[in-house]
């Protein structure tokens, strides 16, 4: 029964993905389906700007700021879970914490005046909103490594830096990547108000059709974000089950 | 041979390994018994230097184990602890492969020691190697443990409740396969323990801690006859205190002159073991025969009794 079950999970996988892939190469294809929501002559696919360019360029964004945040927040966690940084931790949770509590928005409007418009700006608002998931479960996967574990890996002779690499990281892993898959959902879907500051994306289609009115612009960027967010999460899922090599859970 | 001298570890105010000197004998084992809390952890892992003594010295064959650095020394003791503290990530013979690795031997050397241990731990290669940790029983679990333990040979095994999560019949699997593979490979153990059935049933000496003091160490049977003080005396339990000597001896020792007996004892049975077998068949004398089948002598339900005797 397993087996079945995840042969339908691909073919749904690989169906969302040709789905995505066919509308962004040659998305003329699917007026049809969005003539209806167009009104007074209205063109109902998105036309100021090549819709593939727009997905690739949102995606990139996305991809930098999350494997900036990863960076920045595994090397904290790190810190923070050694004897000699464990005083660090209330600090950077409160720096951590500013970044998810701080709404992008604002840090968009603080960030245009300093760095200008564009892609930048919404780096900085992405990276900062990305941080806490993979902070906190960076923190939480090292924490949950079995005491007896790392008494044994100490026991044996290998030193911090073999116990961290060798142990306590691809134990904690699975926990890491859960984190940056939250990071990537929320980052896919929060990238698109980058777009008031000019940066490219997925964002421009759908403050279009607000602008003009049109509810295909906006359907269309809303489902493109929405289907690539599902896809991340998905592949980052299918990562997270291969770093097991069909462990228990810990 | 480990040296142990003076030995002291405070943790601010609280003495938990006090002044404690002793010494293992090489291809020996040691049992250092105690309560929880008593030390006796503490003072294993002094010897690896898993904790840092406040003061006093240790060596191991002669060499200060203050003047290597502790990942060295840790590389060249073998550590098995309750729970195994196998890599759950790590396949079996990656497990076992680990001290190896850590020494940087090359694969070929490694892929033999590991094939080697698997064999005399008694687990398939072909079948174990590639296994995870939590796809083997808890006796398989442990074997692992102590076989990762003695993948680079060391001299000396430092054992903490290793046998502390098996259920009892594994458990007493376990230690007979301790003492078979102890007497081959002919390593120095110390094993800490909370169990004084199974310090008098593995150790050549046992170390009785109490509120990290050692309040005695001797060889068992002297822990039955003189204890040093009420401690002992209660650790070693004094109701059945003669049972216990005689099941410290073989029924060998015994082993008389005297006419053949219909009843047949192994003569590697304890004396404990022998007087039960003799009241069970309500037999007054057996013959003992060795594990050839040959006649070794006699030995009688007297004879027992006078030799469990302490008046």
């Amino acid at each position: 029964m397993p087996r079945l079950k995840l042969r339908v999970a691909d073919l749904v996988r690989c169906g969302a993905l040709l789905l995505l892939a066919a509308f962004l190469v040659a998305p003329q294809r699917f007026a049809p389906l969005f003539a209806p929501l167009t009104q007074f002559g209205a063109p109902p696919i998105y036309d100021q700007g090549n819709l593939l360019s727009l997905a690739l360029a949102h995606l990139g964004l996305v991809l930098l700021a999350v494997a900036a945040s990863a960076c920045v927040a595994v090397a904290l966690g790190i810190l923070v879970t050694r004897t000699a940084g464990a005083g660090f931790l209330p600090l950077s949770r409160a720096l951590v914490n500013i970044g998810q509590t701080f709404p992008p928005v604002a840090i968009l409007a603080i960030a245009v005046p300093i760095v200008g418009f564009g892609a930048r700006p919404t780096l900085i608002a992405l990276f900062a909103y990305g941080l806490l998931p993979i902070f906190e479960n960076t923190i939480a996967g090292l924490r949950a490594c079995p005491p007896a574990v790392l008494e044994a890996a100490d026991g044996m002779g290998m030193s911090a830096a073999q116990r961290l690499w060798g142990v306590e990281l691809p134990l904690a892993l699975p926990m890491i990547l859960e984190g940056v898959r939250l990071s990537l959902v929320i980052s896919v879907g929060t990238a698109t108000i980058g777009s008031t500051v000019a940066a490219k994306g997925l964002g421009e289609v759908i403050i279009a059709g607000l602008l003009s009115n049109n509810t295909a612009f906006v359907l269309q960027g809303g489902l493109v974000t929405g289907l690539m967010a599902i896809l991340l999460y998905d592949a980052v899922t299918v990562m997270e089950r291969r770093c097991l090599h069909g462990l228990p859970r810990v | 041979m480990i040296r142990i001298e003076e030995l002291t570890r405070r943790y601010g105010d609280s003495t938990v390994v006090d002044h404690v000197s002793m010494q293992v004998e090489r291809g020996t084992i040691t049992v250092v018994v105690g309560t929880s809390g008593s030390g006796k952890s503490t003072l294993l892992r002094m010897i690896n230097r898993l904790v840092e003594p406040t003061s006093g010295r240790v060596s191991i064959d002669g060499r200060d184990t203050s003047t290597e650095s502790a990942a060295q020394l840790r590389r060249r003791i073998g550590y098995v602890i309750q729970g195994h503290g196998l890599f759950p990530h790590r396949s079996v013979a990656e497990n076992i492969a680990t001290v190896p690795r850590l020494l940087r031997w090359d694969e070929a050397r490694i892929a033999a020691r590991v094939a080697e241990l698997l064999r005399i731990f008694q687990l398939d290669p072909a079948a174990y190697a590639g296994k995870y940790p939590h796809q083997l029983s808890g006796g398989q679990q442990q074997r692992v443990g102590v076989a990762r333990a003695l993948a680079a040979s060391p001299a000396v095994l430092l054992m903490d409740e290793p046998f502390g999560a098996l259920d009892p019949i594994i458990r007493a699997k376990a230690q007979d396969d301790l003492l078979e593979l102890q007497r081959r490979l002919g390593t120095t153990i110390l094993l800490v323990t909370h169990d004084m059935d199974e310090a008098f049933r593995l150790g050549d000496r046992v170390a009785v801690m109490n509120q990290g003091r050692l309040l005695q160490y001797d060889r068992p049977a002297r822990l039955l006859t003189d204890p040093a003080d009420d401690f002992v005396a209660r650790m070693t339990g004094s109701a059945d205190r003669a049972l216990k000597l005689l099941a410290l001896r073989s029924a060998a020792e015994l082993a008389a002159p005297g006419p053949v007996e219909e009843l047949r004892l192994a003569s590697s049975a304890s004396l404990r073991d022998a007087l039960a077998e003799l009241v069970w068949r309500g037999a007054a004398a057996a013959t003992v025969v060795d594990a050839g089948g040959a006649v070794l002598g006699r030995i009688s339900v007297d004879a027992i009794l006078a030799a469990g005797c302490h008046a």
